[in-house]
């Protein structure tokens, strides 16, 4: 029989991936209770937390603008072969508004910035355990929870939201520039259209789960960054981690958020 | 307390990873102004030791006393009170890059303590000059820095809030002799100047010698002999023997594999 096979070896793997795995999220759940205790609790960092929502919000404007734009893009084009099939193009201005203000927005968002700012609050944060600066941190009595993780916690969950809200501005657009210039929508009729099916609790639904978004990946970046080990070969890992992670994260989460936000 | 209560004094510390066992029933005593260097090989558990004290690390078992107090489970407000007394120089000077030479200097006058900026600049500039660092390596970036200057702007850092214990972790490992005898000196001078406790650790015996007050070797774990610096030709421990004459041949067996 193959060794794997054996019966009391087999459950023992299980029994022991189960524990580890039970292991890793009571270290996880802890890392995150202990960061959101240091972001409520003083001293707080202004200008660092200033700083992280530039690096957050502002430079993955383009990022997520780009991935928008060509999202609504691909979406008016889309419905179009499809609707038109049994002449329901004027659903296009709904379908475009409706899927990205409450989906496609805050989770494609989400998964760019995973790429951009989970990677690299993984790296660097990474980086500073391997080379002893976070035990530095400690020896100048500074809690490196409270300088790292919570200023960067407190940007993902703020940003995000504002990042998604341009974004759902600039995919709408995408879905007009198409609609308008390619298949030949009236561009008032399709303002009007998409702002009659326009509706804020869908806007606010997605910004809500924009804020969950954000957190997963700052959190995944700060945690796996934290406890990497083992060099610059221990940095790489922590980071593939934490963009694997969130982007794992965000997918599930986005399925429970859109049961608890839409489903009532 | 009285003036017989050791600085720092560890019994029986054991700390373990996984499997292995680091430090196996450690026993340490620092005076008061005095500076001790444990010396052992590479892998020895040295860091670990440090890191222990410190509280950088959890140990297993044992005491740890600082000024007579333990510190094993302290926590919170208690354990930050201990940790103003320390000061720290790491192996590899663990600047913070993100930010520039001076404001690592005063980093915790800055950040720890809520000085005014003006101030801590000064401050840190009259602890850069200290260890011969002229004002405009103040506005450099620690990566535009040599080995050697970055480990003088980690002993300004760790010695710009008057620590009562400063740890020197390998101060001269990666240094040209003469660099390291250079670091070797301005610790001594600081330390002397602070009058502050000092516990250093390092394989290189020329440091040693320059810096000890006593010598410590670890070894599997435990502290097998320890005496004032002067007797270390004389110790009568052909572990200690071995090691400070650098003989592959004798007690100690190096792990090739391991
Ligand atoms: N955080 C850790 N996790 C696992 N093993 C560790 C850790 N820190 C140190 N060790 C192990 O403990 C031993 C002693 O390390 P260290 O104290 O750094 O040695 P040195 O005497 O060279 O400073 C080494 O074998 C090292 O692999
Ligand atoms: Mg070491």
């Amino acid at each position: 029989m193959h060794e794997f096979l054996h019966p009391i070896r087999f459950l023992k793997t299980v029994g022991r991936v189960f524990f580890a795995f039970l292991g890793a999220t009571g270290k996880l759940a802890i890392f995150t209770f202990t960061s959101l205790m240091h972001a409520l609790t003083p001293p707080y960092y202004p200008r660092l937390i200033g700083q992280q929502m530039i690096s957050v919000g502002y430079f993955s404007l383009p990022v997520v603008g780009l991935t928008a734009v060509f999202t609504g893009m691909v979406l008016a084009l889309q419905s179009y072969t499809g609707f038109s099939r049994f002449s329901a193009e004027s659903a296009i201005p709904n379908v475009v508004v409706l899927s990205i203000t409450r989906e496609l927005g805050p989770v494609l968002a989400g998964l760019m910035v995973a790429g951009r700012v989970g990677a690299a609050m993984a790296a660097e944060i990474g980086t500073m355990r391997v080379t002893e600066q976070i035990d530095a941190l400690v020896t100048l009595s500074t809690n490196p929870q409270k300088y790292l993780v919570a200023p960067r916690l407190i940007a993902g969950l703020a940003m995000l939201p504002l990042l998604v809200l341009v974004g759902d501005i600039i995919g709408v657009f995408g879905g007009y520039i198409v609609s308008v210039y390619k298949l030949g929508f009236n561009p008032s009729t399709y303002i009007i259209n998409t702002w009659n099916f326009f509706q804020v609790d869908d806007l606010v639904s997605g910004l809500i789960k924009a804020s969950v978004f954000g957190f997963i990946v700052t959190l995944l970046g700060c945690y796996n960054g934290f406890y990497s080990k083992g060099g610059a070969q221990g940095v790489g890992a922590a980071t593939t981690m934490a963009v694997v992670s969130a982007s794992i994260l965000i997918l599930c989460s986005d399925y429970f958020l859109t049961e608890l936000l839409f489903t009532k | 307390m009285t003036s017989s209560t050791p600085k720092i004094e560890v019994r029986d510390l054991h700390k373990a990873f996984g499997p292995k066992e680091v430090l196996t029933g450690l026993n340490l005593d620092v005076g008061v102004g005095e500076s001790v260097v444990v010396i052992g090989g590479s892998g020895t558990g040295k860091s670990v030791l440090i890191k222990c004290i410190i509280g950088l690390l959890k140990p297993d078992s044992g005491s740890i006393r600082i000024d007579g107090v333990e510190t094993i489970g302290m926590r919170g407000k208690d354990r930050e009170e201990v940790l103003k007394k320390f000061g720290m120089l790491f192996q590899g000077a663990a600047l913070f890059d993100s930010i520039n030479v001076w404001q690592n200097v005063a980093f915790a006058l800055i950040q720890s303590q809520g000085m005014d900026h003006n101030k801590a600049k000064g401050i840190a500039l009259e602890k850069m000059a200290q260890v011969g660092l002229g004002p405009e390596v103040g506005e450099l970036s620690p990566a535009e820095l040599s080995g050697g200057m970055q480990k003088r702007v980690g002993l300004a850092r760790a010695i710009a809030t008057q620590p009562q214990i400063i740890f020197f972790d390998e101060p001269t490992t990666g240094l040209d002799p003469i660099m390291g005898d250079v670091i070797n000196d301005l610790i001594v001078e600081s330390v002397r100047d602070l009058g502050a406790t000092a516990l250093s650790i390092t394989h290189d015996m020329a440091s040693a010698r320059k810096i000890a007050d006593r010598i410590a070797m670890i070894y599997e774990g435990k502290i097998i002999w320890a005496g004032p610096v002067r007797e270390i030709d004389s110790s009568g421990s052909d572990h200690v023997d071995q090691f400070i004459n650098g003989r592959a041949e004798g007690p100690i067996k190096m792990a090739v594999r391991g």
